[in-house]
């Protein structure tokens, strides 16, 4: 087949990755979209294989099956709540492949140099065929994107491992550095581009150049998330998303293939964006989020005054049946404790009780983007009553009820009241205005960010210990 | 310690000060409960009741008096009563020291602690031991209820086929508490309720029941509750003739008017006067709640109802929680529990009288041979002090406009200096970098822009499976992969080989989970 068709299909799958990504603008129209984007990928998958310049595609398709098998087997495994995980693997996936094609595209690039050198005329094919019709300008430009593309392919691994890691709980949350901190990411990506100058001056051996700088840019991706907290989370898997993104964009100039580019561009710009969101969500500054840790604090906090006060099941149902309209704010907590189904069913019997029942959504809320409406809509709670921060904030005054399940700062009113709070500024749900305001959670502890909240000794709050699903599952027997 | 509530001798008073319900409360403290025979008898609780709840029964009032340290009571206490006490015994009861100063000084003679459940101070976190609210909503509802007793219509209007009824006017002056559960209790039965205070902060509450709020045009100085602690203090005279003025006016309309009215430690106000009565229509309705303090309205003649000649009933019972007493007796009996939790911090049944507390040294009026009475001002204020609202600055159309236009500038400004910038890195990459680059470079750009737009426009709640589609999109690395596998060296097949198979996995993998998230979406 001929250069033209493959370049009509790569058209075709970019409309449609473009349509996939433009229809998740509604709940409905997502459903459409996913097929656009596996169409468009089986295109350009297909169009690729059967194209001119592809070879070995028996081969290729065995690794498309073992690999296809393997992503089958673990989305249909994975738990909803462990989501962000998953999310974090792949893009370490993508991470390492950009890697690999990169070193191929060096490896290929110093074959064809060789050849021509010796004056050997050798009949190029594939890959390398385009290589060998390149100008010395091009080929310049070329080593730049491979040294982009590897760079910030290996980034995104190691990045994402450790994401991935921190989410799952197999690392420490807490931020670590090394002794050195931000210097030391410093000084390893001033080196990896001197690397980088030495490799595209073509001094002393290619490969060996591109190993070194891979090392360091993997050092980079692993002590810049280590020194980030796992409450960070939201952004540093959007930022990986990006980076994942640009990764596959470089390598696209890299091998002169406009689908990757614009594919590339359309995953990096939309990571970009979530990271904005998430950001501006947390009222934090992106370079202070990728710094790590919260910024220096600007004066004592606030003391608190008041006590926590313990409520039993008993006393929150009792409340849950006298209210007319309930608000529960889901956070971390419900995902960790899988409370999500006991929470439905307590949110379909308050339904049945003719009680309006709806769901506050802080966009920060859990480890992901999104990631409460995900387990929300897996425990079959119809997404209409789920609603974001902006939507219900103003209906705190005039609700009886609020139950915060495992959230903490996302509620904390001491971003608004308290100037010196590390979180001041960041805007929040303002359940404190509801009449009752119950915050199911496991102890005394102050969570993730360690930030007192002095939600917890206001007069309408009462603390409701333990387990989140099991005081959810004590709770639902006593609502009638 | 020994708590026991004596029977009221009062007459016509159903209350008592503890309840079966509130004896079992005071045992979880580590306090030992007592009555005196027959005390809930007029509540509706036998003597068997609170045998039942683990309550000893004492004949007599003597005897009560004699067997416990701390006395429970609900009205103030008769001298014979305080006689009977010992020093070091502690009484808590309605007190009214201010009326009662010879009680205060017996108590005080005698050595015993009196707490006064009508002074403690208006603090949210002595709101569960107020009484005085308790019972005055109790009042408030009850007198509702008297008035639609004594009124011969509906309360709601309605349009039937028989013909159409107009809804009742309410009028209820004083928005405190009594006043507050007045209208919550009109507009529920369905009258058309008006209120007035002289506390413009309560306006919005008086609307939150759903009441009409009755707007007075003075000048004067607006009276701030935060200073007297949430309770209304006496106006002046100009003041009072222009209220008087406005309720002339709203007389002859209303078919109910509830009176609340009521100045801590004075006499009730007097503001409903006789030539209001007669200008009212005949069948109407006065409740006066302030009757024990005289009553608001002229004519009211205390624990008595009455028909005036142009057929005005006035109601001046002052009895109006003992009505409810089961429910009153509860509620008070809440509140005596409360206080005595205060009391006994560590629930091991001993009490701690602990003079540095804001509420127990508000209520305390007699300690340790000494009269307590008035308390210093307490820590806390009850109300935050009113704030001056601010006064948000209106812009004239000209200074609107030029804001407008500077911020326009400020954007195009913004705008055009990133366009420039950008223009300016774009040729200078064009001019070292090849033409084949530059043709790859201006659909690089394109497609940012294309997904800046679209991402914006990515519903919140979809955030999670946008990140899985593109992370399933992204796999398009797999093309790069697929194109180098056929060429070269077996370095480079395997590379590319393994490429293709994380890039499979995860092109699986990402749709997969983005498709099943997808579906659990649903609509109610």
């Amino acid at each position: 087949m001929e250069y033209g068709f493959t370049t009509a299909a790569y058209v075709i799958a970019a409309v449609l990755f473009i349509l996939s990504l433009g229809g998740l603008s509604g709940q409905e129209s997502a459903k459409r979209a996913i097929w656009y984007g596996i169409a468009g990928m089986a295109l350009a998958v297909a169009a690729t294989l059967f194209g001119p310049g592809a070879g070995n595609w028996f081969l290729s398709l065995i690794m498309i099956a073992i690999g296809g098998g393997i992503g089958w087997v673990v989305a249909q495994r994975v738990q909803m709540t462990e989501m962000p995980q998953l999310v974090a693997a792949m893009h370490s996936l993508v991470g390492l492949a950009a890697v690999f094609v990169g070193f191929n595209a060096q490896i290929e690039l110093g074959r064809v140099l060789r050849a021509k050198a010796e004056g050997v005329v050798v009949d190029f094919h594939g890959f390398a065929a385009v290589l060998a019709h390149k100008t010395p300008a091009e080929i310049a430009m070329l080593k730049i994107e491979v040294f982009l593309g590897i760079f910030i392919g290996a980034v995104t691994f190691t990045g994402s491992v450790v994401a991935f890691g921190k989410l799952s709980g197999r690392v420490d949350g807490k931020p670590k550095k090394l002794s050195g901190g931000h210097m030391l990411n410093a000084a390893a990506l001033a080196l990896s581009i001197l690397l980088g100058v030495l490799y595209f001056t073509g001094v002393g051996p290619a490969v060996f150049w591109l190993i070194l700088i891979t090392l360091l840019a993997f050092f980079i991706g692993w002590h810049l998330i280590m020194g980030i907290g796992g409450a960070d989370m939201p952004v540093v898997v959007s930022m990986l998303n990006s980076y994942s993104g640009w990764a596959a964009a470089a390598i696209g100039f890299t091998l002169g293939n406009d689908l990757l580019i614009v594919t590339g561009a359309l995953v990096g710009s939309s990571g970009a964006i979530l990271s904005y969101i998430m950001c501006k969500a947390m009222n934090r500054n992106f370079v202070s989020v990728i710094l790590g840790g919260f910024g220096g604090e600007t004066g004592p906090a606030a003391e608190i005054e008041g006590e926590q006060i313990a409520i039993d099941a008993d006393g929150v149902a009792a409340a849950l049946n006298e209210a007319d309209s309930v608000v529960i704010v889901p956070g971390y907590g419900m995902a960790v404790a899988q409370a999500q189904g006991a929470v439905s069913e307590l949110t379909r019997k308050l339904r049945a009780a003719g009680k309006e029942v709806r769901f506050a959504i802080h966009p920060v809320a859990g480890r992901l983007p999104g990631h409460m409406n995900v387990l929300l809509a897996e425990a079959k709670v119809p997404y209409d009553i789920v609603l974001e921060m902006d939507e219900i904030n103003d209906d705190f005054p005039s609700t009886d009820v609020v139950i915060i399940i495992g959230s903490n700062d996302i509620v904390n009113p001491a971003a608004q009241d308290d100037p010196n709070s590390p979180i001041a500024g960041m805007p929040v749900l303002e359940v404190w205005k509801a009449k009752q305001v119950f915050v199911s959670k496991r102890g005394q502890g102050t969570g993730y960010s360690g930030i007192e909240n002095p939600l917890f000794y206001k007069e309408n709050t009462r603390m409701f210990y333990g387990d989140a699903k099991d005081s959810i599952n004590k709770l639902l027997p006593m609502i009638d | 310690m020994k708590i026991g509530a004596l029977t009221e001798v009062f007459e016509g008073e159903a209350r008592v000060a503890i309840t079966p319900s509130s004896a079992a409360h005071l045992q979880k403290l580590g306090h030992e409960v007592f009555v005196e025979g027959g005390a809930g008898v007029r509540s509706g609780f036998s003597d068997d009741d609170y045998r039942a709840a683990g309550v000893t029964v004492e004949p007599g009032a003597a005897a009560l008096i004699g067997a416990v340290d701390v006395v429970a009571k609900v009205r103030q206490p008769t001298e014979e009563e305080l006689h009977q006490m010992k020093d070091g015994q502690t009484l808590i009861s309605f007190f009214y020291p201010g009326q009662n100063p010879e009680l205060l000084a017996l108590a005080k003679d005698k050595g015993v602690t009196a707490i006064a459940m009508d002074m403690v101070p208006r603090i949210s976190r002595a709101q569960k031991m107020d009484a005085l609210s308790s019972m005055a909503n109790i009042a408030g509802y009850r007198s509702v209820i008297e008035a639609a007793n004594n009124f011969g219509r509906f309360f709601t209007g309605q349009v039937t086929a028989a013909g159409k009824v107009p809804p009742a006017k309410v009028l209820v002056v004083g928005a405190g508490v009594a006043g507050l559960a007045a209208i919550g209790t009109s507009v529920s039965l369905g009258a058309q309720v008006y209120a007035f205070d002289v506390r413009p902060e309560v306006a919005e509450q008086i609307e939150s029941m759903g009441a009409e709020f009755v707007f007075l045009d003075f000048e004067e100085q607006a009276q701030d509750g935060a200073a007297t602690g949430g309770y209304a203090a006496p106006s002046s005279p100009e003041f009072r003739e222009k209220q008087l003025a406005k309720f002339r006016e709203l007389a002859p309309q209303m078919d109910v008017v509830i009176t609340t009215a009521l100045i801590p430690g004075r006499d009730a106000p007097k503001l409903w006067t006789r030539d209001m009565v007669e200008a009212m229509k005949p069948g109407s309705v006065i409740v006066d709640l302030a009757a024990e303090k005289g009553g608001n309205c002229e004519l009211t003649i205390p624990d008595e109802r009455f028909v005036t000649e142009n057929g005005v009933t006035i109601i001046g019972y002052t009895d109006f929680p003992s009505r409810m007493g089961t429910q009153a007796s509860e509620l008070y009996g809440n509140n005596i529990r409360h206080f005595m939790t205060d009391l006994t911090p560590k629930k091991d049944g001993v009490i701690d009288h602990n003079m540095e507390d804001d509420v127990i040294r508000g209520a305390t009026v007699t300690h340790d041979h000494d009269v307590t009475w008035p308390p210093p001002p307490p820590k806390i204020a009850a109300i935050a002090a009113q704030k001056p609202k601010e006064k948000k600055k209106e812009l004239t159309v000209e200074q609107r406009k030029a804001a407008e236009l500077a911020a326009f500038q400020a954007e195009t400004r913004s705008q055009v200096g990133l366009l420039a910038g950008g223009a300016v890195v774009l040729l200078l990459i064009g001019l070292v970098a090849p033409f084949s680059f530059m043709q790859h470079f201006i659909v690089f750009v394109l497609a940012c822009f294309i997904g800046f737009k679209v991402i914006w426009n990515v519903a919140h709640s979809l955030h999670t499976p946008l990140m899985a589609v593109t992370n399933a999109i992204s796999s398009i690395i797999i093309l790069g992969a697929l194109m180098q596998i056929g060429s070269g060296s077996w370095w480079v097949v395997l590379l590319g080989a393994l490429a293709v198979l994380m890039a499979g996995v995860n092109i699986f993998g990402g749709f997969m989970v983005t498709r099943r998230m997808l579906a659990m979406f649903q609509r109610s």
